[in-house]
């Protein structure tokens, strides 16, 4: 048994040491905002923040994450109140598939909670690893400096730097919509790797 | 008659000590060269400018003369020394902060005794003990392709240097010591194409201002040649009969190398020579089977080559060094540096690769780090990299364990260190 610590809550998680925390998130916790894109390391959908930090949760085994603080889009806020990142990018209408979105927001989390005052191209540079196959770059973008505006503004809301605990889980209205089509395409993808 | 005699020894010596600075003086400075009206681009002649854009790329010359995220050519970078910061110049053909106002004499004079128009000495980090090689026509070719580019204005910021190195006629002495003044003198026991590689490499290429050492004053240490040295935080390897690769390099290995930036036998180019090799990738074939055909020859028979226990072995077989490393190995690297993948889409198997064989542990644990980044707008191999993962404790056994286990290696010395240095240059 590994304990590991996800949005403030602690789970005792029975998968092998070396599971990719990304197949522990959608397959025993039910986290599915983090997601399958390449299995490699190399797409960025998968990222979450490990004490802060964004990291790729699909070639992350949870051998490594004992004690660490692991944050996913589901720690942002929840679909009935969700938090500054996702507020700026439904505002912003950043998703086209969606699949990226996750992964977008949570390494734009990473760097505002940082920096909140960014400018673009730190923006852009930090954001580099994550791919977008859609192009809504320019609408990720824009979602970012909307996030970051939220999080230093007057009306910057108490989960702006401490990532709030998902308590029942629900996820966010977006993620919910395409989970059915996650799952499709996780499978369609993983079966020629093996 | 004692103090008479101390006093006049006083004297003495305070003449003879200027004179001295006085003839040194005299023997430090250069003359200025005229400055001219920028000469028009159609004043060059098209081929001389195509030539000159291919050996600035072997010279990458823009790698240095950039700043991170800056207009190319236009300078700016700090080159961090052991004797201060020193940051590259605008080399764009700008009146006011460039050399818009530099004639080819002025150009030539600057790479091949490192000197510039206004007369004053140049600091080696300005490789012209290399560029003092490059031939007549070479010299014409890069000057025709760097004042045929967009000027840009920006001003050099000033260096970061401690005293003495501060005052550039300092260099003259430097000179006197270190430079050994071109042009390339051929080798008649060797073929054309030998010579065609020696030259490009140590001159304009300057491969070993990087992998070869330097002494106390900053000077490579002639008879090191290609001994291994360093790099902006990354060890360049040996590369002549030091090499600590496996499998012995060859001429064709290396021209696949040095024009991709990988080979499946040896792996990915990685750290600044990622950069040289995106740069060789534009160069003519002949050139980079030149340059290979000669570090091949440099690298000849090896006096040491590692014991090859790990061939042909997968990191899984055999008993490890330490659980901890083995594990992680397992778990977080296998799938990609033993699986059926081949380079430059999968990793390289760990034990064909100096980083892993060689003398310093400093680019494994970089790379394991950061991973690989393909330059921006290129195409080139990707890795993820860990820092945010690994504890230095993990990283550590990981490291123990790739050395001993699939490089059969005695272990690096110093990995902590060399953790925490790498830690310490962290971007962002």
């Amino acid at each position: 048994m590994i304990e590991l610590r996800v949005n403030g809550q602690s789970h005792n998680v029975s998968a092998d040491p070396d599971t990719p925390l990304l197949y522990v998130l959608r397959d025993e916790l039910q986290l599915n905002a983090a997601k399958f894109g390449c299995g490699l390391g190399q797409c960025g959908s998968c990222t979450v923040l490990v004490d802060g930090a964004p990291t790729l949760s699909c070639v992350t085994p949870i051998m490594l994450l004992e004690g660490r603080q692991i944050t996913t889009v589901e720690g942002l806020g929840t679909a009935e109140d969700p938090g500054p990142m996702q507020r700026a990018f439904i505002e912003e209408q950043s998703a086209q598939c969606g699949y990226c979105i996750p992964g977008m927001m949570m390494r734009a989390q990473a760097l505002l909670q940082r920096n909140p005052r960014a400018t673009d191209a730190e923006i852009r540079a930090y954001l580099e690893p994550n791919l977008c196959r859609c192009g809504t770059h320019m609408r990720i973008l824009r979602a970012v400096k909307r996030a970051a505006a939220m999080m230093t503004g007057p009306d910057a809301s108490p989960s702006t730097h401490t990532p709030v605990p998902a308590s029942a889980q629900p996820d966010t209205s977006e993620t919910d919509g395409d989970s059915q089509r996650d799952r499709r395409h996780s499978e369609k993808r993983e079966r020629p790797e093996r | 008659m004692k103090k008479f005699f101390t006093r006049r020894l006083v004297v003495r010596l305070f003449w003879g000590l200027g004179a001295l600075v006085f003839a040194f003086l005299l023997y430090a400075w250069r003359s200025p060269i005229p400055p001219i009206d920028a000469p028009a681009a159609e004043t060059f002649d098209a081929a001389a400018v195509r030539r000159g854009a291919q050996l600035a790329a072997l010279g990458d010359c823009a790698t240095c003369h950039t700043a991170p995220g800056g207009e190319t050519f236009a300078g700016g970078r700090a080159v961090e020394t052991p004797f201060g910061t020193i940051y590259s110049t605008n080399i764009t053909p700008d009146t006011p902060t460039g050399i818009g106002r530099w004639s080819q004499v002025a150009f030539q004079r600057a790479i091949r005794e490192g000197v510039d128009r206004e007369g004053d000495h140049l600091y080696p980090a300005f490789p012209y003990d290399h560029f003092t090689l490059v031939n007549d026509e070479d010299s014409a070719a890069l000057y025709a392709y760097i004042m045929t580019r967009q000027p840009v204005r920006a001003q050099t910021p000033d260096n970061h240097l401690a005293f003495p190195f501060n005052m550039r006629f300092m260099m003259a002495g430097w000179k006197l010591l270190f430079l050994h003044s071109g042009p390339y003198e051929p080798d008649t026991q060797r073929d054309a194409q030998w010579n065609r590689g020696a030259y490009l490499a140590n001159g304009i290429g300057h491969c070993g201002a990087c992998h070869t050492p330097r002494n106390g004053l900053g000077a490579e240490i002639a008879a090191q040649h290609f001994g291994g040295g360093e790099a902006e935080g990354w060890r360049a390897y040996a590369i002549n009969a030091d090499s600590k690769s496996l499998e012995a390099w060859n001429a064709e290995d290396l021209h696949m190398y040095l024009s991709k930036g990988w080979h499946d036998r040896h792996g990915d180019a990685h750290g600044p020579m990622a950069a040289v090799a995106q740069n060789l990738s534009s160069l003519p074939d002949e050139d980079v089977k030149a340059i290979a055909s000669y570090v091949a020859s440099v690298m000849g028979k090896r006096s040491s080559p590692p014991a090859s226990a790990g061939a042909g072995k997968t990191a899984l077989d055999g008993a490890p060094s330490n659980d901890t490393g083995a594990a992680i190995y397992a778990a977080t690297c296998a799938s990609c540096h033993d699986g059926t993948r081949a380079l430059p889409f999968g990793g390289v198997k760990l034990m064909l690769s100096t980083a892993v064989t060689g003398e310093s542990s400093t680019n494994l644990i970089n790379v394991i780090l950061d991973g690989l980044h393909a330059p921006e707008g290129t195409a080139g191999a990707i890795m993820p990299g860990f820092s945010t993962t690994l504890t230095d404790g993990q990283l550590e056994s990981l490291v123990a364990y790739i050395r001993s286990n699939l490089g059969a290696q005695p272990p690096w010395t110093g990995v902590e260190n060399t953790v925490r240095e790498a830690r310490s240059r962290d971007r962002d």
